[in-house]
């Protein structure tokens, strides 16, 4: 199959045919903001940060779950969608307790980043302060839900990556929650094998190591792509 | 089993059939009011008068009529009474030889009958929806019949095309393009799914089908799935309609008994299965990725599209996913043609379509019109008004992925079209009538609570958002909002519609947009901001 040629932001790119979108983009060495997309790991096109507007389509697709075509002409970067961007990143940050202050992750966060990405002085909505739990049954690892944006790269990591399946996601709406085995205190769960690899996935601070200071701790989020480029027969 | 034998089980119904018979409602609308307590009461009455033997007490389906319930049709004399209890059963059988009765009669000739088209409620309310020899003995099966032995698929999707029918779950996708994509997909195996997750708040037209007349749904499911080569399929019922369960459960029974279902069927090549999965109340199960999710054992989450089902759906199979009502069309388009289909409704919008019409109206129930009918003609013709005679303000349609309609735009006609370009879907039949005393605020408010609720929390704009906006209305309706409120309500909305990942959040702001454009001045009034225009 021969190689795809695209229009992003007015710049002509070549594609390997059936990669994605998002792929072709970052290729292209343009930036374009991601958060529930993890390299190595399937996509679930979650986030809606990753949407562009492709020429012809009505509605917006998400990069990361949208196979190129040829001729296809892709905007990543319009007004209406960084005003969008923006708006999805305030409705994360009113909906659980993001405070970088008193975080772990302050300095090595993803949503953190996007904030300053996108500009975000203020918040315009009204913050829903919750109170989750904080779970540290885990005598390595633990997670505070108060920080998670439930982007799920634990649970696909864990599932894909390591094959265990002790994370999911449990409730519906506003009440989803990611939990391990059957909602059982993680360091009760006798599927984890302690891997760590649902820390190296998560984008926030809501899983961290204990037991580690602020600084010391990892974020190294590339290794699952690693990993998953180690673990490919090359003979 | 063959055409000879069918027929053979339809004579014999025929001939075996008493004059006398007392058609008592048997779905679930006449249950709630007590129809079986008033089946049993007749029966006992007969059985005392010792005529038990030649007056049939049949419980039937969905006579349409439901808030008028439990409802009693006598044949042959077609006499139909409302509202009828137990204690009536003595004077209900005296009617049956013209004795003197008591019991309100329903008004046959009111607009509410007259005005209906029935083609996928033909059935409801004259058989007995749990004997498969009713079915027959009305002509079921036949159109199977004769499209297995006399019709390729390729021209039973031909006729579907040209049928001009349209996908009555809401969207309105032709039915011959899509049932055409999947039959070309490339698949080793096909699915075909019968999406009976019907969720609207009022909307209750899947239900009443699936309860009335459960084969017509299984006939038309086989004929579409012979038409793009499935061999399986699914029904996927909620699970908070036990009885539409029920009865399709005895209805696959006696098809499969019968040979009209699972191997080769009318003694055919043609193979096909089909079972029911119940959804366990989830409303976003009702969007058809996230429903065959839910198929898979999975969690009942949507992803995005394309791929479409059509492509890749169940297991990753082209599968053809329609709604009740869509399937409950297709034996009658085959049986009487498609230009005959075609002929009825709009250019663009063609046959009919079943409404539950339910809210501040006289009569509340099931429906079935023509496309193209007016609003005005459904409100007050068929639906009487309200009951107390207030003003009629609004309709909303398409439940919480709907709009609300003023009383200013009721000679808009009822097609798809017409009503996407008023604000509004056609969706799935709800169809909810306000009076006066409707505040609308509340109503955005309402169906905003619906979709927080049943957000399934996959994608940030929908699972954040919608309970942003459900927060910013609540603010509002307690005289706390301020005019800031009502733009960052649009902007939100806005998002909303524009990112969401599946139609659940995208349409979600639909009663929002289409109150604020309709009845801004109740926003207003909430703020203060009239005062401020005024000035």
């Amino acid at each position: 199959m021969a190689a795809k040629t695209l229009t992003i932001n007015g710049q002509m790119v070549s594609a390997r045919p059936g990669a994605t979108l998002l792929e072709t983009i970052r290729e292209a060495g343009i930036t374009i903001p991601t958060l529930c997309h993890l390299d190595g790991l399937s996509d679930v096109g979650a986030c809606r940060l990753c949407l562009v507007e492709i020429e012809g389509q009505r509605r917006l697709q998400p990069a990361c779950m949208t196979v190129v075509n040829e001729g296809m002409i892709v905007h990543t970067d319009t007004p209406r969608l960084r005003s969008y961007r923006r708006q999805i990143v305030e409705l994360l940050f009113a909906e659980r307790n993001h405070v970088c202050a008193v975080c772990v992750a302050s300095g090595n966060c993803e949503l953190q980043r996007l904030a300053a990405l996108f500009g975000m002085d203020h918040v315009r909505y009204e913050y829903m302060m919750p109170a989750y739990p904080v779970d540290i049954s885990h005598p390595r690892f633990g997670i505070d839900h108060n920080r998670c944006v439930l982007c799920t790269r634990c649970v696909r990591a864990c599932d894909e990556i390591e094959g265990v399946h002790t994370w999911d996601v449990a409730g519906r709406g506003i009440n989803s929650r990611v939990i391990t085995d059957l909602n059982q205190p993680w360091g009760t769960s006798t599927t984890c094998t302690s891997c760590g690899k649902c820390l190296l996935a998560c984008p926030t601070g809501a899983i961290f190591p204990r037991g580690v200071t602020v600084g010391e701790r990892p974020h190294a989020s590339e290794r699952i792509a690693l990993i998953v480029e180690a673990r490919k027969q090359r003979w | 089993m063959d055409l000879h034998e069918l027929e053979a089980i339809a004579e014999r119904e025929q001939t075996q059939r008493v004059r006398l018979r007392i058609l008592c409602c048997a779905a679930a609308g006449c249950q709630a009011s007590g129809s079986l307590e008033l089946k049993r009461r007749l029966e006992t009455v007969l059985t005392a008068a010792g005529r038990l033997a030649e007056v049939d007490v049949i419980p039937v389906g969905c006579m349409g009529l439901c808030g008028h319930g439990p409802l009693v049709r006598l044949e042959p004399s077609g006499e139909m009474f409302e509202r009828v209890t137990p204690a009536d059963a003595e004077e209900i059988v005296a009617a049956l030889d013209g004795g003197s009765c008591q019991v309100p009669r329903c008004d046959r000739n009111h607009p509410f009958f007259t005005r209906q088209l029935p083609i996928v409620l033909r059935h409801c309310g004259q058989i007995n929806p749990e004997r498969i020899e009713d079915y027959i003995a009305a002509g079921g099966y036949r159109t199977l019949y004769h499209v297995i032995h006399e019709m390729t698929p390729s021209e039973v999707i031909n006729a579907i095309t040209r049928s001009g029918l349209r996908g009555r779950g809401g969207a309105g996708y032709p039915t011959g393009l899509k049932w055409a994509t999947v039959a070309k997909s490339p698949g080793e195996r096909k699915f075909v799914i019968c999406n009976a997750d019907e969720g609207d708040p009022g909307a209750f037209m899947d239900r009443s089908v699936l309860e009335s007349d459960p084969h017509l749904v299984l006939e038309g499911m086989a004929i579409a799935a012979y038409a793009v080569g499935a061999e399986q399929g699914f029904i996927y019922v909620r699970g908070e309609y036990p009885l539409a369960i029920d009865r399709l459960q005895k209805a696959i029974v006696q098809a499969r008994r019968l040979g009209l279902l699972g191997a080769q069927i009318f003694e055919s090549g043609f193979n096909f299965r089909t079972d029911i999965r119940v959804g366990a109340g989830a409303f976003v199960c009702g969007e058809e990725t996230a429903l065959i999710a839910s198929i898979e054992g999975r969690r009942g989450q949507p992803r995005p599209r394309p791929p479409y089902p059509a492509e890749s759906g169940l297991w990753g199979m082209p599968t053809l996913i329609n709604n009740v009502e869509t399937f409950a069309n297709i034996t009658a388009i085959l049986e009487k043609g498609p230009e005959w289909f075609a002929s009825i409704g709009t250019e663009k919008s063609k046959g009919t379509k079943v409404f539950a019409l339910t809210g501040k109206i006289r009569n509340t129930g099931l429906i079935e019109v023509p496309m193209g009918i007016t609003l005005r003609e459904i409100v007050t013709e068929i639906g009487g008004g309200t009951p107390d005679g207030t003003p009629v303000k609004a309709v909303q349609t398409g439940g919480p992925s709907g709009g609300c309609i003023p009383a200013s735009l009721f000679d808009t006609p009822v097609d798809y079209e017409s009503l996407a370009a008023v604000g509004s879907i056609m969706g799935s039949g709800g169809m909810v009538v306000m009076d006066e005393h409707t505040n609308m605020v509340d109503v955005a408010r309402f169906y905003m609570e619906f979709c927080k609720d049943e957000s399934c929390g996959k994608c940030i704009p929908c699972r954040v958002g919608t309970v942003q906006l459900f927060n910013m209305l609540t603010r509002l309706r307690n005289g706390q909002g301020s005019g800031n409120d009502l733009i960052e309500i649009e902007a939100l909305c806005e998002l909303m519609r524009e990112t969401s990942l599946c139609g659940l959040g995208q349409s979600a702001p639909n009663p929002v947009l289409s109150t604020l454009h309709y009845f801004r001045h109740e926003y207003e009034r909430l703020i203060g901001a009239e005062v401020e225009h005024g000035s």
